[in-house]
């Protein structure tokens, strides 16, 4: 049963989710997933063929948070934003009290190196199959698979979708 | 080298201390581009396409491109292998419009030609016309109008085509001391796993460069450095081809106690213990191949890499797209005889690499940033004289030695050797 508050609460984890990452307070993201959970980046080619090779894949909130280390300390990339804009978004309760849910995304991406600053282009296009839970009275992502047709990555993926 | 009689003069200063300069404008010029279309990409080069395991069955087919140009293989009746240029022979439109699929004939959309698996035309719409109006003549002759076919051979399963009607066998092409490696590679029966696109805004010959560079290897790409895992200075060499154009980088742990010493004698601001792992299950790898390896990172000339980096097995194809766009294709594969546990080790590894790779995705943009600084300065040129000028195999990896083995190549090719 989808009440009302189950449902503000479970848009609120979807839109929070994106403001999140697109205000760069990726040190939150893990949070917004359960204690036991699976993030994966899928190109849409791979899933089209049945094959299990990810861009991304985080099966634990460590790997999660090492990817958000990685990001501010390891990897080396163009300085950018994004700007996530998500739509049609569908809840349907599952029989074991999660819920599913689908949505679409984009992503602008905003250059803010010192030869593209202030350029915007459209980075990357896709949906969002995500499993919900509950914890401790609050929405976390238990699965989030984020299905990207962009699959010609424009330069490289450090930032998560 | 045949030359074509429309080909553009191209005039250019390679500087005096030829072995260990690229003057810039190889990276910027559209003539070049050209150039490297009709003479290295159609020239006498085997080019990567594809693996078998992409197309096991009668009628598998894989369209992809050399140079810029859009070809189609297939696995034809006899289960032999054919290659054609995806131009229908009519009016030029593409035959096949899909990456890959099935099917026992090729169908133009425009009118309807149709060829099979081998490149030939079977079928013309009113070829005769209609009651006797119209249609071809009766000279008309379908072996004059198959599509444009190519020289196509495999070894250990890699495809390669060739534009050259005369050139040296694929296995000679590939020469003694690249096919030992491949062979480690590809001992038993593949699978493909997936693939991963990246478009660069850069010239491909600058990721061409990227592969060959193991200097760059613990400077550009810091994640075991942050990380506190030990690289580095690891041990390794560099083996090359007689010609110098393909090369093959190994590298190999040594004891802890080595590479940290040695990584903070050289004083490198790299050099930072202090972030663990969260979690580091991410570094569960397994021994597989002989000899043990932590990487084999092998280029064939011109746009193969191929690459083991721990349990993460995949070739890279670069293609050419304009003088300063270049994609870049992972096709990620395992065997066959995986267990479950490799298997898993293999996708999780799949993080390391590829456009979101933690140990890897700066590759596409070091080639970005060096675009986006050469600007106009086509005499300005850079500089490759680590490890020396020469070309030649080394027993360590801090050298430039395939990166002058691919350019001394490239110049001979393209006409522009002293």
């Amino acid at each position: 049963m989808l009440t009302p508050e189950i449902r503000y609460a479970v848009e609120d984890l979807i839109h929070a989710y994106v403001h999140c990452i697109d205000e760069d307070e990726l040190e939150e993201w893990p949070s917004f997933f359960a204690t036991e959970c699976l993030y994966t980046v899928m190109p849409r080619e791979n899933l089209d063929q049945g094959l299990p090779i990810p861009l991304i894949s985080c099966d634990s909130q460590g790997m999660l948070s090492d990817r958000v280390t990685a990001h501010r300390q390891a990897n080396i990339y163009g300085p950018h934003f994004y700007r996530h804009q998500v739509s049609s978004l569908l809840l349907t309760p599952q029989a074991d009290g999660s819920i599913a849910a689908r949505s679409n995304y984009v992503v602008f991406r905003t250059w803010a190196d010192v030869v593209q600053y202030g350029s915007t282009e459209v980075y990357s296009v896709g949906t969002y199959r995500d499993q919900i839970v509950f914890e401790n009275e609050r929405p976390k992502f238990k699965e989030r698979l984020v299905i990207v047709d962009t699959c010609r990555i424009d330069s490289l993926l450090v930032t998560p979708l | 080298m045949q030359t074509g009689a429309a080909e553009q003069p191209i005039e250019i200063q390679w500087p005096e201390e030829a072995e260990t300069r690229v003057p810039y404008q190889v990276f910027l010029d559209s003539a070049i581009y050209e150039r490297e279309q009709e003479r290295l990409f159609r020239g006498p080069v085997w080019n990567y396409v594809g693996l078998e395991a992409e197309i096991p069955n009668v009628g598998d087919f894989k369209a992809t491109f050399i140079g810029d140009t859009p070809i189609v293989v297939t696995r034809g009746k006899d289960g032999g292998l054919n290659a054609f240029v995806n131009r229908c022979a009519h009016r030029g439109a593409l035959v096949c419009r899909k990456p890959r699929g099935n099917t026992h004939t090729h169908v133009c959309v425009y009118h309807q030609w149709s060829y099979n698996l081998e490149g030939d035309l079977i079928g013309v719409p009113f070829r005769k016309g209609i009651e006797g109006k119209g249609g071809y003549g009766a000279d008309f002759d379908t072996a004059q109008h198959s599509l444009h076919k190519l020289n196509i051979a495999s070894y250990q399963g890699l495809i390669f085509v060739s534009f050259a009607r005369e050139l040296h066998s694929l296995e000679d092409y590939l020469g003694p001391q690249m096919r030992p490696w491949l062979d480690r590679l590809f001992a038993r029966p593949i699978q493909v796993l997936g693939y991963s696109r990246q478009y660069i805004r850069a010239n491909w010959k600058l990721y061409a460069e990227n592969v060959r560079d193991p200097y760059h290897a613990s400077l550009l790409h810091l994640f075991h450095t942050t990380f506190g895992l030990y690289r580095s200075s690891m041990g390794g060499g560099v083996i090359m081809d007689e010609e110098g154009r393909h090369d093959m980088l190994r590298s190999y742990k040594r004891t802890e106690e080595q590479e940290t010493a040695a990584y903070k004698d050289a004083g490198l601001r790299t050099y930072n213990k202090g972030y663990g792992l969260a979690d580091p299950s991410l570094l569960q790898s397994r021994q597989e191949l002989e000899p043990h390896l932590t990487n084999q990172i092998q280029t064939i000339f011109p746009g193969l890499v191929l690459q083991q980096i721990q349990n993460t097995l995949a070739t890279r194809q670069i293609l050419p797209k304009a003088p300063d766009q270049f994609e870049l294709i992972f096709t990620y594969f395992g065997y066959e005889d995986d267990d479950e546990d490799l298997r898993a080790i293999r996708l999780k590894q799949a993080n390391f690499v590829g456009p979101a790779g933690l140990i890897s995705m700066e590759d596409g943009h070091a080639a970005e940033i060096v675009q986006q600084a050469i600007g106009h300065d086509k005499d300005a040129s850079s500089y490759i004289g680590f490890g020396g000028d020469d070309v030649s195999d080394q027993e360590n990896l801090l050298t430039e030695t395939a990166i002058r083995g691919f350019w001394h190549y490239y110049r001979d090719v393209m006409g522009f050797a002293a």
